[in-house]
C-alpha cells in the first residue's frame, strides 16, 4: 500500500492544489513533506511488493525515489517564497505535484510498462511547467522540448515492445514486462529482440536523459524553464530516465549480452563527455551552461553503467550526488536571477548566500573534492583503468578537465565581476536559502562519509546492475 | 509459335485504333456527352489516308521517313509481346530490353522529326515528350524485373505466361503492383491524362500533340495508327499480369485479350473523364510514383 | 479471400498510404492519408485474430475512432483555425521523399526477414511496422509545417501500433498503451493553434527566427 500511496498521494495532492489557488503553495509543501516522510518510512521498513508484483521498491528504485522526494521537498520549501514563482498561474503546484507522481511511478515500477506510462507522464507533466513564463522564447524551447521528447518516448515504447516480444511464449506462472520475471528467464530470451529492445531503449530512454546526441532539447528547455523547473528536470527527470535505461541493463546483464551492451552506453557516455566540453567553453547564459553540464553528467551515468564492475557503483552513486548537486546549484541560479540580477553579474556581492551557493556548486558539479561527485567520478574512472581501457579514464579526464575550465570561466566572472554601478541587494529569505544549503551539505557528506544504509543501498543497486562496489 | 499466336497478333494490330475510341467513348459518356462513334479511329485513318501531304520547306528526309519508322518499330515490338499468354512470335532471352530499346527508337525518331521543323514550339514539345519518356523507362524495367522474380524467367513470352498464373497464388501483393504500375505506364506512354491531354487544343499544353503537329495526310495517319498500337501493346501488358490465360484453350484466350484491352480502355477513360492534366512539374512525381510501386513490388518480392 | 491475405492486403495499404503521405503536395491529402492509415491498422486486430473477443473488437472500435475520425477531424479543425497555407513545404523534395521512403520499406523488409517473428505473424507485418517508423521519422524530420510533423508523428505512432498486434495474444494490454501516444498528438494540436505555431516559427517574427542557439 506504502508503494501505491507513493503515486496516488502526489496525485490527490494535485487535485487539491488546482481546486485551491491561494492555498496551493501549502499544498505543495505538505504533500511534498508527506512523500518525503513516507520515502524515508521506506528505508526503515521495506515495503512488500503491491499489484502481483507490477510495483515494488528494490535498492535503485529506492535511490532515486529518494533522490527524487528529497529534492522535490528542496523545491517545495523554495517555492514558498513568493519572489520565486512571479505571476504564475493556478496550476502550476498541481503541475508539480503531477510530475512528483510521475517519477515516484517511474521508481516504484517493476512492470516495465508501466515504468513508461509513468516516464511519460513526466514528459507531459513539466510541458507546462516549461512554459511558465508564456513569452516565445520559452514557447519555442517548450515546443523542442515535446517534440523531441515525445519521439523518444515513441522509441522507448518500441523497445518495450520488442522486449515483450524477446520473452516469447511465457513460462506458467511468469508475468510478461515484470522485471523479476525478466531477470529470471534472462536466459530464454531471444537474444535478436533483446538486443533490439535495448538499443531503442537505450535511444528512447536516452533522449529523455539528454544524452548527445538527442540532447538539443535540453540548452534551451533548462535556459527557458523557471530555475526550479530546471533543477527538477536536471535532478529528478534524468533520475528516472537513467532508472529506464538501468532497468533493461540488469535484463542484458542477466542474459549475458554484457559485451553487446557495454560498447554502446559507453559511445554514448564519451560523445556527451565531448558535446558538453565543447559547448561549455564561452557559454554566457548560466542555465544552459548548467544544462551542457547537466549532459556532462548524464554521460558520466551511462558512461558508468558501461564499464561494468566498481563502475556501476560509481554511476550509482553519480546519480544521488547529480540530483542533489544539480538541485541547489539551479535553486541558487534561481534565486539570483528571480531578484532581477541581470545576466547573474557580480552576483556574489548583490545575493551573498547564493553566490555563495552557487561558487560552491561549481566545485560540487565539477567534481572537486571533497565533494560526492569527486568520489562517483573517481571510482568511474578507476573502474575504466581497472577494466583494461586505460584510454577512456584518459579521455574521460581530459573532457573533465575541459569541463571545468569553461564552467569556472564562466561562473566565476558571474559572480565576481561586478558591472559599474550599484548593484541591488537581494532579499534572501529563509525559504530560498535553506533547501540548497541542506542540498549542499549532502552533496559534501556524500564525498566525506557515506552513511552505511545508504552505501548498503548503493552496493546492493550495484550488484543488481551486474557490477560490485569497490 | 502457333496460329493462335499470329491470330492474337492480328486482333492486336486490327483492334488498336477501336482502344482509343472506347476509351474516348468512355470518358464523353461520363462527361455528359454522347461523343464519337466507336470506329470513329478508323475512319479518321481512312479519311486521312486519301489526302494529300503537306510538307514544310524547312524539313528534310527525317521528316518523311519518321511515321515509317515509328510504325515500323512499333509493329517490331508487338513482335515480341505474348498475346496469347504463351508464346510471342519472336522469343528469346531478355527480348523486353529490346522490347523497351524499339519504342525508344520510334519515339526517338518522332522527335528528331518535331526537332526537324525548325521551330521552337515543336522543339519544346518535343524535349518534354523525352523527358517524360525517360522518367517512364525504370517503372517499365522495374515491372519486368518483378515479373522475372516471380517467374524466373527472362524473356516476355514467360514472364507473361503461364508462370504468371501459377505465381499469383504466392507473389499476388507483388503482381498487383505490377499490374497498377504498368497502367500508370500506359497513361504516361499512350499520352493519357495525367501526364498529358490528347484532346487538348491549347497550344501550352500540348505534349505529345506538339510532336505530331506538322505532319498531315497519310503520315499522319501512320503516326495515329502508331499511337493507337502502342496503347495497344501497353494495354495488353496488364492484361497479361492480371488475366491467367496460360491454362485457358487458344479462342478463349484470345476473347480474354480482348476484352480485358477493352476493359482496360475503358478504364484509362475513366481516369482521364476523373482527373486533370497533373502541372507539369509534378508529372515526374507521377512517373515515380509508377517505379515506387514496381520496386515495392520487388521488396516484397524478394522478402518473400 | 482467406484472412492472411486480407491482412497482406491491408497492410500493403498502409504502406501505400505511408508513400502517398511522402509525395502529396497537400495537407489535407496528408491528413486523409494518415486517416485511411489509422483506419486499416484498426481493422487489423479483428483480421488477424479470426475468433473476436470483446476486447479484440472494442479495440477495433476505439483505434478507428481516435485514429481514422478524432485526430484527423481535429487536424483539419486546426487548419482552418490556425488559418494554415494548405500546401506542404519539405525541406527535402518531393522525389528524395519517395526515394527514401522505397529505401526505407527494402532496409525495414531486410531487417524483418532476418528477425525471428513471434506467433505464427507474417515478416510482411514486422516489415511494415518498421517501414512505417522509418516513414514516420522522415516525414517528422524533413518537413518543415508543423502539422505535418504532427502527421509524421501519428505515422510514427502508427508503425509502433502495428508491432504492438504481435503481442496482442500474450500481453493483452500493451497495445492499449500506445494510444497515450495520442494524448502528445493532442497536446501538440492544441498547440500549434492556440500559439500559431506555422512553420518552426518561421511564421511570425522572422527576425526572432533562431533566437535559441549556441
Amino acid at each position: 500500500m506504502l508503494l501505491a500511496a507513493l503515486v496516488i498521494m502526489p496525485l490527490l495532492g494535485a487535485l487539491a492544489a488546482y481546486a485551491t489557488v491561494r492555498g496551493q503553495r501549502a499544498w505543495l509543501l505538505a504533500v511534498a513533506l508527506l512523500h518525503l516522510g513516507l520515502t524515508g518510512s521506506a528505508w526503515l521498513v521495506p515495503p512488500a511488493p503491491a499489484f502481483d508484483g507490477w510495483l515494488a521498491l528494490d535498492a535503485l528504485g529506492l535511490l532515486v525515489l529518494s533522490a527524487v522526494s528529497l529534492l522535490f521537498a528542496v523545491v517545495a520549501l523554495y517555492v514558498q517564497s513568493r519572489a520565486t514563482v512571479g505571476s504564475a498561474g493556478r496550476g502550476f503546484a498541481a503541475w508539480l505535484l503531477t510530475f512528483l507522481a510521475a517519477a515516484s511511478l517511474v521508481a516504484v515500477s517493476h512492470h516495465l510498462a508501466l515504468l513508461w506510462v509513468g516516464m511519460e507522464g513526466t514528459t507531459l507533466a513539466l510541458a507546462p511547467l516549461i512554459f511558465l513564463r508564456r513569452d516565445r522564447r520559452s514557447l519555442e524551447a517548450v515546443w523542442k522540448y515535446l517534440v523531441i521528447s515525445s519521439v523518444g518516448i515513441a522509441l522507448a515504447l518500441l523497445g518495450t515492445f520488442f522486449l515483450a516480444t524477446a520473452q516469447g511464449d511465457l513460462a506458467p506462472g511468469a508475468r510478461p514486462l515484470v522485471l523479476e520475471d525478466l531477470v529470471a528467464g534472462a536466459g530464454g530470451l531471444h537474444p535478436v529482440w533483446l538486443k533490439a529492445a535495448f538499443i531503442f531503449l537505450l535511444v528512447g530512454y536516452g533522449t529523455k536523459l539528454g544524452l548527445a546526441p538527442m540532447h538539443t532539447w535540453k540548452p534551451d528547455t533548462y535556459g527557458e524553464a523557471p530555475a526550479l523547473v530546471a533543477a527538477l528536470m536536471a535532478g529528478g527527470l534524468t533520475s528516472c530516465a537513467f532508472l529506464g535505461i538501468a532497468r533493461v541493463s540488469e535484463v542484458t546483464a542477466a542474459a549475458g549480452l554484457a559485451d553487446f551492451t557495454r560498447p554502446p552506453l559507453v559511445a554514448f557516455g564519451l560523445v556527451s563527455l565531448a558535446v558538453a566540453a565543447a559547448f561549455v567553453i564561452g557559454q554566457s547564459d548560466v542555465k544552459r551552461l548548467l544544462a551542457y553540464s547537466s549532459v556532462e553528467h548524464v554521460g558520466l551515468l551511462v558512461l558508468g553503467l558501461g564499464l561494468g564492475g566498481a563502475g556501476a557503483y560509481g554511476s550509482v552513486l553519480h546519480l544521488v550526488n547529480n540530483a542533489l548537486a544539480k538541485g541547489f546549484v539551479f535553486l541558487a541560479v534561481g534565486t539570483i536571477l528571480a531578484a532581477g540580477v541581470g545576466r547573474a553579474a557580480g552576483s556574489l556581492r548583490a545575493a551573498p548566500v547564493s553566490g555563495m551557493l552557487l561558487l560552491v556548486g561549481l566545485f560540487a558539479i565539477t567534481g572537486s573534492p571533497p565533494f560526492g561527485m569527486f568520489l562517483s567520478e573517481f571510482t568511474i574512472v578507476r573502474a575504466a583503468w581497472a577494466g583494461g581501457h586505460p584510454w577512456i579514464a584518459a579521455v574521460m579526464l581530459t573532457l573533465l578537465a575541459l569541463i571545468f575550465v569553461g564552467l569556472a570561466g564562466t561562473i566565476l566572472e558571474l559572480l565576481f565581476h561586478s558591472p559599474p554601478g550599484q548593484q541591488p541587494r537581494v532579499r534572501e529569505s529563509g525559504w530560498v536559502v535553506v533547501g540548497p544549503a541542506v542540498l549542499a551539505a549532502g552533496v559534501l557528506l556524500l564525498g566525506v562519509a557515506i552513511p552505511d544504509p545508504l552505501q548498503d543501498a548503493l552496493a546492493r543497486a550495484a550488484t543488481a546492475l551486474g557490477g560490485a562496489a569497490p | 509459335m502457333t496460329l493462335w499466336t499470329v491470330v492474337d497478333l492480328g486482333v492486336v494490330l486490327v483492334l488498336a485504333p477501336a482502344l482509343t475510341g472506347v476509351a474516348a467513348r468512355t470518358k464523353s459518356l461520363l462527361t455528359g456527352r454522347r461523343g464519337a462513334p466507336l470506329l470513329q479511329p478508323y475512319r479518321d485513318l481512312v479519311r486521312l489516308w486519301r489526302k494529300g501531304a503537306v510538307y514544310s520547306t524547312t524539313t528534310t528526309w527525317m521528316f518523311r521517313f519518321a511515321p515509317v519508322a515509328a510504325v515500323v518499330t512499333t509493329f517490331s515490338a508487338t513482335l515480341l509481346v505474348p498475346f496469347d499468354g504463351q508464346d510471342a512470335v519472336i522469343r528469346f532471352s531478355g527480348d523486353f530490353v529490346a522490347l523497351a530499346g524499339l519504342l525508344g527508337l520510334g519515339r526517338f525518331t518522332l522527335i528528331l522529326a518535331a526537332l526537324d521543323t525548325g521551330s521552337s514550339f515543336e522543339g519544346m514539345g518535343a524535349s518534354r515528350d523525352a523527358t517524360f519518356a525517360t522518367l517512364v523507362e525504370p517503372a517499365l524495367f522495374t515491372s519486368f524485373i518483378v515479373l522475372a522474380l516471380v517467374t524466373g524467367e527472362r524473356s516476355l513470352s514467360g514472364m507473361l505466361g503461364s508462370g504468371t498464373t501459377a505465381a499469383w497464388g504466392h507473389a499476388a501483393p507483388s503482381l498487383a503492383m505490377v499490374a497498377v504500375s504498368l497502367f500508370f505506364v500506359l497513361l504516361a506512354e499512350g499520352s493519357r491524362v495525367p501526364v498529358d491531354d490528347p484532346a487538348t487544343h491549347l497550344e501550352l499544353t500540348m505534349i505529345h500533340e506538339v510532336a505530331v503537329l506538322d505532319h498531315s495526310g497519310p503520315d499522319l495517319a501512320l503516326l495515329l495508327y502508331g499511337g493507337a498500337l502502342r496503347f495497344g501493346l501497353f494495354a495488353a501488358l496488364p492484361v497479361g499480369v492480371l488475366a491467367a490465360r496460360g491454362t485457358l484453350p487458344a479462342p478463349l484466350g484470345a476473347a480474354v485479350l480482348v476484352l480485358g484491352s477493352l476493359v482496360i480502355a475503358a478504364l484509362v477513360g475513366v481516369v482521364e473523364s476523373s482527373m486533370a492534366r497533373l502541372r507539369l512539374s509534378r508529372v515526374p512525381q507521377f512517373l515515380v510514383a509508377a517505379t515506387v510501386l514496381a520496386a515495392l513490388g520487388v521488396i516484397l518480392q524478394v522478402l518473400a | 479471400m482467406s484472412l492472411d491475405r486480407l491482412a497482406d492486403l491491408l497492410l500493403l495499404l498502409v504502406l501505400l498510404t505511408g508513400f502517398l503521405i511522402l509525395g502529396t503536395t497537400r495537407l489535407t491529402t496528408c491528413i486523409r492519408g494518415v486517416a485511411a492509415q489509422g483506419a486499416l491498422i484498426g481493422a487489423l486486430p479483428l483480421v488477424l485474430q479470426p475468433h473476436w473477443t470483446a476486447h479484440t473488437v472494442g479495440l477495433a472500435t476505439g483505434t478507428i475512432a481516435i485514429k481514422a475520425v478524432v485526430l484527423p477531424w481535429f487536424l483539419t479543425w486546426a487548419i482552418r483555425e490556425a488559418a494554415v497555407r494548405r500546401e506542404v513545404e519539405p525541406r527535402v523534395g518531393y522525389l528524395a521523399s519517395m526515394a527514401l521512403g522505397v529505401a526505407a520499406v527494402a532496409a525495414a523488409s531486410a531487417v524483418a526477414a532476418r528477425l525471428p517473428i513471434p506467433g505464427e505473424h507474417s515478416h510482411l507485418l514486422v516489415a511494415t511496422s518498421l517501414s512505417g517508423v522509418i516513414m514516420g521519422l522522415l516525414v517528422l524530420a524533413t518537413r518543415a509545417k508543423a502539422l505535418i510533423q504532427v502527421v509524421g508523428y501519428l505515422m510514427l505512432e502508427n508503425g509502433i501500433y502495428i508491432f504492438g498486434l504481435t503481442s496482442l495474444d500474450r500481453v493483452p494490454f500493451l497495445v492499449e498503451i500506445g494510444v497515450l501516444l495520442d494524448v502528445f498528438v493532442g497536446v501538440f494540436i492544441m498547440g500549434i493553434v492556440v500559439f500559431h505555431i506555422n512553420r518552426e516559427f518561421d511564421s511570425l517574427d522572422s527576425a526572432r527566427l533562431s533566437e535559441l542557439k549556441d
